[in-house]
């Protein structure tokens, strides 16, 4: 397959097939199909919802085999002009930051597309599930920042209906907040894509361009005063920290993956958080590294305290879904302290980990709602015990949980260490304070395991089926990843590093009293701060691979 | 001469004997259509008996105004090859700007035609009147695109107001209707006097009612005192802030828009907003450019009054027409935005705003004209409930409708706004393309709450449910406007071309 691959891409990453067109355009055209269909023909929606789920799957796939892994900069590039006269092209490429996310989308939908049978309207739940994905994919393959916003605000609309029709409880309360905080979060970032176009425009001459790799080339605000340039990145990072969420910004949070249909929080916590870290590093630390390195401290502490407040918040849960929606707020806080840590190991770690957090987090809302159709409740309290009557549902749990705390030997300990380590270069007391949050993890999953598998099983819980084959079956790949990224995130890590290391040396040359800080600083000064040490630091490519390989 | 003193340059030639203007009748040939159309129409269907039924009149103004958008087919061309003119000396333009908003109208007709179709047989007030009232109304909106001449700006106001005060208030049945019809008559006339007397303040100042005067007068001339003609600016944009529905000048918007029949409410945010705002951008954009840094701050301060004004207000109402009311004041402000950049680009903009807005209006409102079931009453946020389940097709499309209007992607209204947005940040008013956006997330929470009551609410069980007709006209339009605000969502670049060439080129005289 990797020959195969090779031969046809060997022109450095393009092709005549668009392959990132084909995954944004096959979901979106399964959505615009089953809008179509006639209503008498139900058994049709799930089949070709997931058909056109796992086609997309396949090509996500297919882009990773064939991907180069020693380049650093955007394959497969597709550029189209769109609305010329403002601007606006369709740009797509894929490099190391955004390629796994790729392949997490395209493999978590259809997971998310089998795993639950909507109670109504099968229709119109597959063309949202199926518009949603072509929005996802959209938002990580856009290098034009006008394309970004859109694929970044389309999504809300699918993730609203979603919510708001086939939701439990106070979904319609949860849909509204979801859609109008992250709709506020990002209103003001259209007026700073549209700033940063026009002043590089009126600077620079030419045309209005949105191109990503234009704008962070010629870094237009560079030169007026810093703080126009902040005041833009801010209306950046407010849209991706709502999405994170970072705290403060987290209140939607718990509610819209609490009330969402199971298919939605797979979703939700495992692709859709990332935009938000994603879009850090693919627009805020690249558009504007001086304001990332000048605001640096503060989404580190942000970050430090989402780990502690989440955990902390998870730990009081009586719901068992509330209680994993607030492990992601600990988990998100985590990749943020990594990608501010602005080093090798913590970047490498932050994105591994939004790779990490998608497929644990998505493992742990498939259980929780194959529990939830068992037991027709998700209070901790109620259940008790399943364990006796559920043995293999509570071995796959545990070994997703264990995977989501970061025990060694599964995936979520690689990305863990490696952002703790570089946010300890970076930022040594933040780091030690995080380190509380991988003992208070321990502490809420270990312990809501305890209440909901082990004692006594009463009533219901003692004769609730265990995982039927199907289930099994659609939690394999998850639980394959969870162990072969875990034991072996060479190729992984490889795939990424080169992309990091590029981002990491734009910074430093846009900025002039930057220096990435590493190990070495750590060791020379013994302080901690390395703004006034020389140093080129390129040996540490080889201790982030290694560190992980422990 | 009975008017104030003049500072001529040069004397007036006196005219020694009566003479008539040229006119080239071919560069109001939309305007002849849709008026003699309107005459036409009235004629034929008062001397033959069996075709006062609604339906023929309703469809011969969607032929006439259809006509009439064509019309300006080989116009656009002419003007492309000879560029911009004007005729019965001087005092009525032709330029792209007047024929883009002229063809804006016209389908605007075209489409309020359809949905009002079968709902004034229905409620029983379908006569031809209605039809004939609403090409005149349209005449005398494109009258006032193309005017050259703040007299003839007047003239087509009035020919444009009058007629939609007695469609206002056509629904005799129905209280509300006669009472929005009179508030609006009567807020209205004061709005007419203000612009009215605002143009003789302006004729004072500047020695001229023709635009191409005034402008060359004001880039030529100093003025020692500029008292009168700031006072004229002042008046002037109070009257016209009132036709489109600018924060102070609103207070009619929600009442007329709650009481007029349906249909009409949509002609109305379509026709009027967008003849309005072609007038406020050839009178302030175009003729007293030398003087935008006077009157750009006025206009700043009607669009933050009215993106905030609008917005907040909407959320608290639960009447839907009301909402959209509202809702219209805030897209008003937008559209402000662009107006107050006074650039190309804002002019570029505003005209995208106001061509993406009338579509999405109307289509709104033709959906809004179904859901009022028998008597047009029913149109509350609960009396929406459930619906989704009952007409999914058309509470499908009024959500497309209202997602355009919030600004979502893939619809025309996400680049209307982005457009405004660009052309703000690109005059310097970066804070109000933040207020904008700001208002347009609060403005997203009231169509919000029009979605959920649609699908994610069930109808009140025991209350007995609106008895809906869904006639094929008013889904012909439905879909019409659909399709038009899904396909400049994706591709809205030949709209942008298009707006991009209309901006306008006031013509001088000859």
């Amino acid at each position: 397959m990797m020959g195969f691959a090779s031969t046809i891409f060997a022109s450095g990453g393009t092709v005549d097939f668009p392959l990132l067109s084909a995954l944004i355009a096959i979901p979106a055209a399964g959505a615009v199909l089953l809008t179509l269909l006639p209503r008498s023909r139900p058994e049709l929606f799930r089949q070709i919802a997931v058909l056109l789920s796992v086609a997309t799957g396949a090509i996500s796939i297919w882009l990773l085999a064939a991907f180069d892994s020693g380049v650093d900069g955007f394959q497969f590039r597709t550029e189209h002009s769109w609305v010329s006269d403002l601007g606006i092209s369709w740009l797509l490429g894929v490099d190391g930051i955004s390629l796994f996310l790729i392949v997490l989308t395209g493999i978590l939908f259809p997971i998310a597309i089998m795993a639950e049978e909507p109670d109504r309207d099968p229709k119109q739940y597959y063309a949202w599930l199926l518009l949603l994905e072509a929005g996802c994919m959209g938002v990580f393959m856009a290098l034009d920042l006008v394309m970004f916003f859109i694929f970044f605000e389309i999504v809300l609309v699918p993730m609203y209906f979603l919510i708001g029709r086939w939701g439990h409880g106070n979904r319609v309360f949860a849909a509204t907040k979801f859609f109008l905080y992250t709709m506020a979060g990002s209103a003001l970032m259209l007026v700073g894509i549209v700033t940063l176009a026009v002043l590089d425009a009126s600077r620079g001459g030419h045309a209005l361009t949105f191109s990503l790799e234009i704008l962070g080339d010629s870094q237009a605000l560079a030169e007026s005063s810093s703080w126009t340039a902040r005041f833009v990145f801010l209306s950046f990072a407010l849209a991706f920290a709502v999405k994170v969420p970072i705290f403060p910004l987290h209140t939607w949070l718990p509610d819209a993956h609490t009330e969402a249909p199971t298919a939605g929080s797979v979703i939700l916590a495992g692709v859709m958080l990332k935009l938000g870290t994603y879009g850090f590093l693919r627009f805020g630390l690249f558009l504007f590294p001086e304001a990332s390195v000048y605001f640096a401290p503060l989404f580190v502490a942000l970050g430090v305290i989402g780990i502690l407040y989440g955990a902390v918040v998870a730990t009081m849960q009586r719901d068992l879904k509330r209680l994993v929606a607030y492990s992601s707020v600990a988990h998100l806080g985590f990749i943020v302290l990594g990608t501010f840590s602005l080093n090798s190991e913590g970047i490498t770690g932050g994105l591994l980990q939004m790779v990490n957090h998608g497929v644990s987090t998505g493992a742990l809302f498939l259980l929780v709602g194959m529990i939830y159709q068992r037991r027709h409740t998700r209070m901790i309290d109620e259940l008790g015990g399943l364990q006796k009557s559920a043995p293999i549902m509570a071995g796959v749990f545990m070994l997703v949980m264990l995977s989501s705390i970061g025990l060694p030997g599964l995936n979520g300990f690689v990305g863990e260490y490696l952002t703790l380590l570089g946010a300890f270069m970076a930022h040594r007391w933040w780091a030690v304070i995080a380190t509380v949050g991988v003992i208070l993890a321990a502490v809420y999953l270990l312990w809501a395991y305890q209440r909901v598998f082990h004692g006594p099983a009463e009533g219901e819980n003692a004769d609730m089926p265990d995982l039927r084959f199907s289930e099994g079956l659609l939690l394999l790949p998850l639980l394959g990843l969870i162990l072969f990224m875990g034991i072996y995130p060479k190729p992984v890590i490889e795939r990424m590093e080169p992309s990091i290391d590029a981002l990491i040396d734009h910074i430093e040359e846009y900025v002039e009293d930057f220096t990435e800080p590493t190990n070495d600083v750590l060791v020379a000064t013994g302080a901690g701060h390395g703004e006034d040490t020389e140093h080129s630091g390129d040996t540490d490519d080889g201790e982030g691979s290694e560190g992980a390989d422990e | 001469m009975m008017f104030a003193q003049v500072p001529p340059t040069t004397d007036p030639p006196v005219p020694t004997e009566f003479s008539t203007p040229d006119v080239d009748a071919w560069l109001i040939l939309p305007l002849l259509v849709l008026i003699g159309g309107a005459v036409l129409l009235l004629m034929v269907a008062s001397l033959v008996k069996s075709l006062q039924d609604g339906r023929f009149a309703a469809y011969a103004t969607t032929a006439i105004a259809a006509s009439a958008a064509i019309c300006v087919i080989p116009l656009w061309a002419r003007l492309n090859a000879d560029g911009a003119s004007s005729t019965f000396n001087g005092a009525v333009g032709f330029d792209g700007f007047s024929l883009f908003i002229t063809v804006m109208i016209c389908i605007s007709v075209a489409l309020t035609a359809l949905v009002a179709a079968q709902y004034l047989i229905d409620e029983g007030f379908g006569g031809v009147e209605f039809y004939v009232l609403m090409l005149l109304s349209a005449a005398g909106g494109v009258v006032m695109a193309s005017a050259n001449d703040l007299i003839v700006l007047f003239l087509g106001l009035e020919v444009l107001s009058i007629a939609v005060y007695v469609l206002v208030a056509s629904q005799l049945r129905r209280f509300a209707s006669t009472e929005a019809g009179l508030k609006y008559f009567l807020l209205g006339a004061f709005s007419s006097a203000f612009l009215l007397y605002g143009i003789a303040l302006v004729y004072g100042a500047t020695g001229s009612t023709n635009m191409s005067t005034i402008k060359d007068f004001l880039a030529g001339n100093l003025l020692t005192n500029n008292a009168l003609l700031l006072a004229g600016f002042a008046l002037m944009l109070v009257g016209l802030g009132f036709k489109v529905a600018a924060v102070p000048f609103h207070a009619w918007t929600p009442d007329v828009y709650e009481g007029a029949p349906s249909p009409v409410v949509g002609f109305m945010a379509s026709v009027v907003k967008a003849a309005g705002f072609a007038a406020l951008i050839r009178v302030f954009v175009v003729t007293f450019s030398t003087y935008a840094s006077d009157w750009q701050p006025a206009i700043y301060a009607l669009a933050v009054l009215s993106l905030l004004g609008g917005s907040i207000a909407a959320v608290v109402q639960t009447n839907v027409k009301r909402m959209l009311a509202y809702s219209s004041i805030s897209h008003a402000g937008f559209i402000l935005v662009g107006v107050q950049a006074a650039t190309d680009d804002g002019v570029r903009a505003a005209l995208f705003y106001v061509a993406a807005y009338s579509v999405m209006i109307v289509g709104t409102f033709g959906v809004v004209t179904v859901f009022g079931g028998e008597g047009d009453h029913a149109h509350s946020l609960d009396d929406y409930r459930g619906l989704g389940r009952r007409r999914p097709a058309l509470a499908f499309a009024l959500t497309i409708l209202l997602l355009s209007q919030a600004g979502v992607p893939f619809t025309v209204g996400f680049f209307a706004k982005l457009e405004i947005i660009t052309a703000a940040v690109g005059a310097g008013s970066q804070w109000l393309g933040v207020i904008a956006m700001l208002a347009a997330v609060i403005a997203a929470y009231l169509y919000l709450r029009i979605v959920v009551s649609l699908f994610m609410q069930d109808a009140d069980e025991e209350a007995e449910p609106v008895r809906l007709r869904t006639p094929d006209t008013a889904v012909a339009a439905i879909a019409i406007a659909v399709a038009a605000v899904m396909f400049f969502g994706i591709v809205p670049g030949p709209l942008d071309d298009v707006a991009r060439d209309a901006v306008p080129v006031l013509v001088t005289r000859g």
